[in-house]
């Protein structure tokens, strides 16, 4: 009992020792608003996504929608280089449906028997090509800063959660930081900048983003821009969800299959360590220890 | 203990015939089922079981990682995104692996505070803790360079600060750390030779486990109380007693892997490492693995120069200085008596020990600027001075509690006063287990 006890104080004079740290940490940074320090100025929104959880799955018809978002919008300037079409299975669309949505894509080939290169209908095991043909035509046509790749975005990007958040994500298991962030970021462009806050020229104010007051990456989408034919609301919110629902996705494609067999091996456990104590109890029943 | 003689008989025919030529079956059973274990040992003790198991499940999981894996600069990092989306259950075996190394640490930093708390490494054991000390630092190094062969942002980076220590060395430091680079930045060559290391590293672990395993048989286990085995009563044989409590403990321990397998996957990791190396760019903040923090904030505490020695080399000498001094804790400790369960004094400073340790591991994740940078200094302060100033006076000023005579006093008069204090059913409460 004493044991737990001077344990309970430790922990305690621990705590207090970090909660006053954490108090420090805040008077000292972001008082000044049109100058702060640390970034992002505003923490994201948590989001209901319908993958969180221990029984969370994708929501197809949310991956569909955030398809067509990356790919009406997003794929003009970003590239996502590790997904294949065939991959696109997962979000419910058939091998004949794939074949026809591959074939609207250009890749190059090559070389031929002659020693030539070619471009040909991509086919669904290509990779999405890229809009521009390397990291330097890419930063060059937007003012030096490349965008950046969007296969592991939704792991890439996580607002960090300190402490005692951090903590308590274990429980509830929060992994949607990256979504998360890039919800935030999408409809975070509309905010003013505080009053005296300088934006260097080409680039734009968003509180959201991880980097800074303001990013090269202008307003990307407005409401009404991408239909939707499935009744959803077509507006940046929304629009925003859909694809950072999609982007998780294609950076964690196997995260439907990751919590099934979890589930099971969880149950598995439980079971097992009920009777592995059943067990061990009664062989250690006539020993005290 | 295991000086006894040997009450294996073989049963069968080909039993006879193998004990006669090579006695493995004889070995197995001396050591794992006739083997006497303290009746008393909790479950802090089923930790190096634990560890055992994390050993070889890291090096099956990396075997195989290893055939899908290519240690290029150019394809490293596609080769873990390959193993991630198209190899069959790849998912599974990277995130097995790299949760597998955080789980292992786990393991190993509670089994060490538990010697730390029992007083394990006390004499006739100061061999066996020596032996864990290896392994731990073996672990340390083995740790270290597999967060570099993903070739993400902190791989790359990360590499390259901890690389860095080894110039603040005088004279021969530019030297030692182009030889671990094999150039004069990290590239090729590094991610290469980190490779080659990373697949040795684990067998080096295996062998030094052996011989800790085998010193620890010479020896025998200490237990909560911290007195010898005197009597055959002190004891029960390892199966099925220890190996069922074992069993049970590592299935507990199977369970929180899973949980971070299966739910957490990427909480312990840094989100920097799913972008590509890139030498052009440097992230805001680099931090290594979380099982480094505390002796990342323990270099970063030294910012000042001591003489001759340059804050750089301070810190550097501050961080090895902190694993080293594990070294010699066996004659650190003067205390006549083991096990904090009878030392008060020393318990409340081994639980501000384990406090201050989490707390340097959280400074080691914040910037070292303003306020964070005292109190890392003032938790390095602590961290030596328990080893070096508390350790040494604590053992010649404590006075102890009155020691039970043997295990077997001490294990029936707790039993006794348990079931007194509490009605018939509630023996098995387990608070009265520690």
């Amino acid at each position: 009992m004493k044991k737990i006890l001077v344990g309970l104080a430790a922990l305690c004079l621990g705590a207090a020792l970090g909660t006053g740290a954490f108090a420090q940490e805040e008077a000292h940074g972001g008082h000044d608003e049109a100058n702060p320090t640390h970034f992002p100025i505003l923490k994201p929104e948590e989001l209901d996504w319908s993958f969180a959880g221990p029984f969370g799955r994708y929501d197809k018809a949310q991956l569909q929608r955030g398809l067509k978002v990356y790919r009406e919008v997003c794929a003009a300037c970003h590239s996502m280089r590790l997904v294949s079409f065939r991959n696109l299975e997962d979000l419910g669309y058939s091998e004949a449906q794939i074949r026809t949505l591959a074939a609207e894509y250009e890749v190059q080939d090559g070389p031929n028997a002659d020693g030539e290169m070619f471009t040909r209908a991509a086919i669904p095991s290509d990779h999405f090509p890229s809009p521009y043909p390397n990291d330097e035509a890419a930063a060059a046509s937007n003012n030096g800063a490349a965008p950046p790749d969007l296969s592991l975005m939704g792991k890439a990007r996580t607002v960090e959660r300190g402490f005692p958040t951090f903590v308590f994500d274990v429980f509830t298991q929060y992994q949607e930081g990256g979504p998360d962030y890039v919800h935030a970021l999408l409809t975070g462009y509309d905010e003013t900048p505080p009053e005296g806050m300088e934006i260097p020229e080409g680039t734009h104010y968003n509180p959201y983003f991880i980097a800074g007051k303001s990013l090269a990456m202008p307003k990307p989408i407005t409401d009404g821009q991408v239909t939707y034919d499935d009744g959803a609301p077509q507006t940046v919110d929304q629009y925003s969800r859909d694809v950072s629902a999609f982007l998780m996705w294609a950076a964690e494609p196997h995260l439907d299959e990751r919590k099934m067999i979890g589930f099971r091996v969880v149950l598995f456990l439980l079971l097992f360590i009920g009777l592995l104590w059943m067990t061990k109890r009664k062989v250690w029943s006539d020993v005290p220890h | 203990m295991s000086g006894g003689h040997s009450t294996y008989t073989p049963t069968s025919a080909v039993g006879r015939w193998m004990d006669a030529r090579m006695p493995l079956p004889r070995l197995v059973h001396d050591s794992f089922v006739s083997y006497p274990t303290p009746r008393n040992l909790n479950y802090a003790y089923t930790f190096g079981g634990i560890l055992s198991v994390m050993l070889v499940a890291q090096i099956v999981t990396g075997v195989v990682l290893a055939m899908h894996y290519t240690p290029s600069t150019l394809l490293a990092f596609d080769s873990v995104e390959k193993i991630m989306r198209d190899v069959n259950s790849g998912w599974l075996l990277r995130y097995l692996h790299s949760n597998g190394a955080s789980m292992f640490f786990i393991a190993v930093y509670i089994h060490i505070f538990r010697s730390l708390y029992y007083g394990s490494y006390k004499a006739p054991r100061e061999l066996l803790w020596i032996l864990g000390c290896i392994i731990y630092l073996l672990m340390m190094a083995a740790g270290f360079m597999g967060y570099v062969l993903p070739w993400g942002q902190m791989s790359f980076w990360g590499a390259t600060v901890i690389t860095g220590f080894f110039t603040a060395v005088p004279v021969v430091g530019q030297s030692i750390q182009q030889l671990l680079l094999g150039g004069f930045s990290v590239d090729n060559p590094t991610l290469n030779r980190f490779f080659a290391l990373h697949y040795l590293l684990p067998f080096m672990i295996a062998g030094v486990v052996v011989l800790h395993v085998w010193a620890l048989h010479v020896t025998g286990q200490t237990n909560p109380t911290g007195i010898e085995v005197k009597s055959k009563t002190d004891t029960v044989p390892f199966t099925p007693y220890a190996t069922l409590k074992d069993a049970l403990g590592m299935m507990v321990f199977m369970l929180l892997f899973a949980y971070f397998v299966f739910y957490l996957p990427n909480f312990l990791g840094h989100p920097d490492n799913y972008i590509v190396a890139n030498p052009l760019k440097t992230p805001a903040h680099i931090v290594p693995e979380w099982y480094f923090l505390p002796f990342y904030a323990i270099l970063r505490a030294i910012t000042f120069n001591i003489g001759p020695i340059d804050s750089k080399l301070g810190g550097v000498l501050a961080m090895f200085g902190a694993i080293a001094v594990l070294f010699f804790v066996p004659w650190l400790d003067t205390s006549k008596v083991r096990s904090a369960v009878y030392r008060p004094w020393y318990k409340l400073f081994y639980w501000l020990f384990a406090i201050n340790a989490i707390f340097l591991g959280w400074l080691g994740s914040r910037p070292a600027e303003g306020a964070y940078v005292i109190m890392s200094q003032l938790s390095t302060i602590y961290y030596f001075g328990f080893f070096l100033v508390i350790m040494p006076l604590l053992g010649l000023i404590e006075t102890p509690r009155r020691l039970p005579n043997s295990i077997t006093e001490a294990v029936l008069a707790k039993h006794k006063g348990s079931a007194a204090a509490h009605p018939a059913g509630a023996t098995a409460a387990p608070e009265t287990k520690a």
